[in-house]
């Protein structure tokens, strides 16, 4: 892995991309702001193909990590290859789009001329500008506006722009900070909608977004960063595989200690949460409640949010549900009203 | 060719942002209004004059030099103010993040701005000064020694401080950097003046202190050489005789073209500075 210690484009002109090379990959990539230290040892492979989330709570260095992994900050340590070539290397930038969090274009252009001038500061053949430019705006959803200034634009329109910009000339690597902070719910939409139809054309996009429920429903893997490093990298499957259930139950004081044998527990009300819990292993933990004297009112088998696991990743506790209320994820598969429900176990396969 | 070419790229959006934003058409019409006024000026001036041949010529020429004094200002003033906010506002707010993404250095940034800004403040000077040299040769018949090169000196010294407040705008605020090439200019022409009361005095400690001034911030060296280029012609100035005399004291009158090591200082001062700015650039975090 070559030292990545240039920030500027001008490190590498010759360094070719390995044809099966993580589209990403750092090693104890640091950033230091004097005794400020934003990045701590940043480790993190993103494979080609994917759609990547980058989450972490604010000031995790998201941000930073971004602008290190384009070049637009130089790292104080570590190392880090972007589609085959150091970080900040101009071969490489050719192939990535990028949608900036603080988007912002020339208010005095029209917002085909700013995609123009991006077509030919990314060395796209001009006679592909018309196509690329026609099919980036009516992707995007301005197609209408498009001969318009850019400084009338909204914001929303203007994230539309930005989007229309990272995606010209069919780049590997698409590079999305916070890509719908001014979109409204349809533009969310939208924005779900290119993802998808750029992980269909097989290239990659890295997602730094702080809506969970988003990221949940377009990543393939996550990342979650804390204080500068990477605290878990996994799939959204695994992520999401983890299961727990919520019981309630009278007359055992002991009852979350036997819990606590399971997985880690938690109180919500009146309500005693096991966060992780072995497949199987439910209606044995039921049969050993009732064994000490407890009576089961119910059992909630709850399938984890992605927000659940990122608060319990980070070690912050989940916000408690409203009463009578469940957790998202909850809700997505078929719960058991706690009054309606006959003593005993939901069975998993309901879930 | 990725760094030539995006530099052009940068020289051609910054172009199109000057006329889109109307600086040049801003420019045209105080040409013409300066033009126009300076015309009417010099016109009554050559028709009213008490005096006539070689001390009128001086006289005319003492004008010219004063209204390229002020040309020179408005110069300075446009450069400082097309350059200061070209590079730091547009990190702050994020547009050029998407820019440097690009398979762009940031050397391209820096230097296709100054190319295209130079591109705007050279046209300016050089079409509103031969225009005004013309008007003045129709309406009183003066020319001076060198009328080409006196506005290219002029160009010239307002490519100096264009250049130190584009490098300044990589660092610092639009209106510190402005500032300070604004306040340079004057401390550059007010070393000049010291350095050339120096030479009259033969007194070191000023003539030094001018070679400073030229050393550090070289516009000067270059208004002298516009001033020089704008004077009357050595036969004038032999027949005006005693009467040129009152002229070659003041601080608006050069006896000498710049010497050609401080021509090429002035263009070596250039390319280091820009280095200096490319250098400050890459070392800014966005």
């Amino acid at each position: 892995m070559a030292d990545a210690s240039s920030a500027d484009a001008g490190s590498d002109l010759s360094a070719a991309p390995a044809v099966d090379a993580p589209a990403i990959e750092t090693h104890e990539l640091r950033k230091q702001f004097g005794r400020i230290v934003a990045l701590a040892g940043l480790t993190m492979t993103v494979r080609p193909g994917e759609v990547f989330g980058f989450l972490g709570p604010n000031g995790a260095g998201k941000t930073t990590a971004v602008k290190l992994l384009l070049g637009l900050s130089r790292p104080s340590a570590g190392t880090g290859r972007v589609l085959g070539a150091p970080i900040g290397a101009v071969s490489a930038r050719r192939r990535i789009g990028y949608l900036p969090e603080l988007f912002r274009y020339q208010g005095w252009m029209t917002a085909r001329e700013v995609l123009a001038f991006h077509c030919e500061l990314a060395h796209l053949p001009r006679s592909s500008w018309e196509t690329e430019i026609r099919e980036a705006v009516e992707l995007v959803g301005l197609a209408e506006r498009s001969s318009g200034r850019v400084e009338t634009f909204s914001k929303g329109m203007q994230q539309r722009l930005g989007l229309a910009v990272a995606l010209l000339g069919r780049p590997d690597l698409v590079v999305l900070d916070e890509p719908t902070s001014a979109l409204d719910p349809i533009g969310r939409q939208d924005v779900r909608r290119i993802i998808g139809s750029m992980r269909d054309r097989g290239a990659t996009v890295f997602l730094n977004s702080h809506l969970l429920t988003e990221v949940e429903r377009v990543c393939d893997r996550v990342a979650i960063v804390d204080r500068g490093r990477v605290v878990a990298e996994l799939s959204m499957a695994e992520l999401l595989a983890e299961k727990g259930v919520r019981l309630r139950v009278a007359g055992l004081s002991g009852a979350r200690a036997i819990a606590g044998r399971y997985g880690p527990t938690r109180l919500d009300g009146e309500w005693l949460v096991v966060d992780a819990i072995a497949d199987g292993q439910v209606p044995t933990l039921v049969a050993e409640l009732v064994a000490a004297g407890g009576a089961v009112h119910a059992v909630v088998p709850a399938r984890h949010s992605l927000e659940e696991r990122f608060l319990s990743l980070l070690g912050a506790a989940p916000e408690a549900a409203p009463e009578g209320v469940e957790p998202e994820a909850a809700q997505a598969g078929p719960t058991v009203e706690p009054e309606a429900a006959p003593e005993g176990v939901e069975p998993e396969a309901r879930r | 060719m990725i760094g030539r070419g995006a530099i052009f790229v940068i020289a051609r959006l910054t172009l199109r942002e000057a006329f889109r934003r109307r600086l040049l058409w801003a420019l045209v019409v105080l040409t013409l209004v300066l033009v126009v006024a300076t015309g009417w000026l010099f016109g009554k001036a050559a028709e009213l004059s008490p005096i006539d041949g070689a001390a009128q010529q001086l006289v005319l020429s003492q004008l010219l030099v004063m209204i390229a004094f002020m040309f020179s200002f408005v110069l300075t003033m446009t450069a400082a103010f097309a350059a200061s906010p070209a590079i730091g506002p547009e990190i702050e707010n994020g547009l050029l993040l998407a820019v440097l993404a690009r398979p762009v250095r940031r050397s391209d940034v820096l230097l296709g701005r100054w190319l295209g800004l130079a591109a705007v403040v050279v046209g300016y000077a050089l079409a509103a000064g031969y225009l005004e040299l013309g008007a003045v040769k129709l309406l009183t018949g003066y020319l001076p020694v060198d009328p080409m090169a006196a506005p290219i000196y002029l160009a010239g010294e307002s490519l100096v401080l264009l250049t130190l407040a584009l490098v300044f705008s990589t660092r610092i605020a639009p209106v510190a950097s402005g500032s300070i090439a604004v306040v340079g200019f004057g401390l550059a022409w007010m070393g000049g003046i010291a350095g050339g009361i120096g030479d009259y005095l033969n007194n070191d400690p000023l003539r030094n202190a001018g070679t400073i001034a030229h050393l550090i911030l070289p516009s000067d060296t270059l208004w002298r050489g516009a001033m020089f280029a704008l004077e009357p012609p050595p036969d004038v100035l032999a027949a005006a005789g005693s009467q040129a005399r009152i002229f070659t004291v003041s601080p608006f009158f050069a006896g000498t073209p710049p010497p050609l090591p401080w021509l090429a200082w002035c263009a070596a001062w250039a390319v280091a500075t820009l280095a200096i700015g490319v250098l400050m650039l890459r070392r800014r975090e966005l």
